[in-house]
């Protein structure tokens, strides 16, 4: 019989930290930032089918980076959890923080106890009903949870995207603008040319009807640009 | 529930099932509505009754009263008949009133689930079946008195016009060409319908024809309500074309109301 090595619990933390922070890294970042009349979601994807941000619920949205069938598995779940708890009680008691909560609890747990750590980083943006605030609810793969104000960054090179964000963004910025704060700062922070088609990009949109989530298509980021 | 991979037990040794599906999610979770009922009980539960639905020239109107009745009560004057599947269907209720409008809210959450999901919709044909499926599935119900018959309609964005679907009580699903009714003056409102209807109605002929064919099964059926513009009350009126569904309010309703009521003998 062999006896495993003895690896304190320091190291063992460091290591899974270090492994999913490697994978989330090489992913390309998502900017999620609010603007006067709603929360922008967006960040560079060449696939048009397989999406990085998704509805969630009526004024609930998801973004993500990292794994595709890690976070997709997330999203397909929030769906699940956001339907079920809006059928059995209102639609009003949906709230982006009971779905950050959950999504934080379930990666704490399988960052300590599964053999991988998962390699994702998410955002929950839910947008606020007339007075109330936005929310932008951070959650990395080992389950912490951050409230961002303003705008969040998941992926990529994130301190100095956040940097560069910060010097660019204020509190009355226009649809547009938000646009423009964003795409500057991911492609400052990208190496070679991003092809304008490639922008996946989403608003959860004050004016709209019951269901806010919205996609822009690539004219509309064009037109912004 | 999250975290835990629902995915991955479908594909574990099993073949690929479907889990976008929001009724599967609650079977799973034992919340389906339910209701039990002795034989021979009568509950005495409200009832809706007469709803409509008809194809003009750029998709199709649904209509119903607003009465429901509980024997010859008249339990609710204000009851709501016509409702939103989605962006592109709409789907009108007769039957026992309580169990009608809990389906229809499992179902419009099925819908939206299913579109969240999968991120494209159904096809038209695709809710109908499902709508026929929970249909079916309330059919040991039926036998005891609790019967809910829906109608569908909609938008078919593949073949660009609309659509009609009726059922019967065991979920048979029938494709309806130009016009279908359900409920207690349903027979009558069909009959007004035989009469009047012509393939290319436009929007505020097709509103009129519905508003007409309600007050003809009103006439005729004491379960039907007519519209009461004294008290505001009008019909539910929806429609649903290429720029999706409307619910048509009162305010625009209110005029062709009144020229059909002065018109009648």
């Amino acid at each position: 019989m062999t006896t495993p090595f003895y690896v304190p619990p320091e190291q063992l933390m460091k290591d899974r930290a270090e492994f999913a922070r490697k994978g989330i890294q090489r992913g390309k970042p998502i900017v999620v930032i609010q603007y006067n009349e709603g929360i922008l979601l967006i960040g560079e994807n060449p696939s048009r089918s397989l999406h990085k941000i998704a509805e969630i619920y009526d004024q609930v949205a998801f973004a993500a980076v990292g794994r595709f069938n890690e976070f997709e598995m997330l999203r397909v779940s929030g769906i699940r959890y956001a339907d079920v708890k809006g059928y059995a009680y209102a639609r009003a008691d949906v709230t982006g923080k009971g779905l950050a909560n959950a999504y934080s609890q379930a990666l704490g747990q399988i960052f300590t106890h599964e053999i991988k750590p998962y390699e994702v980083e998410v955002v929950v943006a839910d947008l606020g009903d007339g007075d109330e605030a936005n929310h932008l609810y951070h959650i990395r793969f080992d389950g912490q949870l951050n409230d961002s104000q303003g705008f969040a960054v998941i992926g990529g090179d994130e301190d100095e995207l956040r940097v560069r964000i910060a010097a660019g963004y204020t509190d009355d910025l226009d649809l547009n603008g938000a646009i423009a704060v964003a795409t500057a700062a991911i492609a400052e922070t990208t190496e070679g040319d991003i092809d304008p088609a490639s922008w996946e990009a989403a608003v959860l949109d004050s004016n709209a009807g019951r269901r806010k989530f919205r996609r822009l298509n690539g004219e509309a980021i064009s037109d912004a640009l | 529930m999250i975290g835990e991979s629902s995915s991955s037990e479908a594909l574990s040794g099993g073949p690929i099932v479907p889990n976008s599906s929001f009724s599967a999610l609650l079977d799973s979770q034992d919340m389906q509505p339910q209701w039990s009922v002795d034989p021979g009980m009568d509950v005495g539960a409200p009832e809706a009754t007469t709803v409509l639905a008809l194809r003009w020239a750029d998709g199709v109107v649904m209509a119903g009263d607003r009465r429901a009745t509980a024997g010859n009560v008249i339990a609710h004057s204000r009851v709501k008949k016509v409702y939103p599947a989605d962006d592109y269907s709409a789907v009108a209720i007769s039957g026992t009133a309580g169990m009608a409008v809990e389906l229809t809210k499992l179902f419009q959450t099925e819908l939206e689930h299913y579109e969240k999901i999968e991120d494209v919709r159904l096809s038209l044909d695709g809710k109908a079946n499902f709508l026929a499926r929970m249909v079916r599935g309330n059919l040991p119900l039926a036998f005891q008195g609790l019967v809910v018959v829906p109608l569908f309609s909609g938008f078919d964005e593949a073949e660009g016009s609309g659509k009609l679907y009726s059922f019967d009580v065991v979920g048979g699903r029938y494709d309806e060409q130009d016009y279908a009714t359900t409920g207690s003056g349903g027979a009558e409102a069909k009959a007004f319908l035989k009469a009047t209807w012509r393939p290319d109605l436009d929007e505020t002929e097709a509103l009129r024809v519905a508003i007409e064919a309600l007050v003809s099964a009103a006439e005729e059926d004491a379960a039907t309500g007519g519209p009461d513009p004294k008290r505001g009350i009008y019909p539910n009126i929806v429609t649903v074309t290429a720029d999706g569904y409307r619910e048509i309010p009162d305010e625009e309703l209110a005029p062709i109301v009144e020229e059909v009521l002065e018109g009648r003998p």
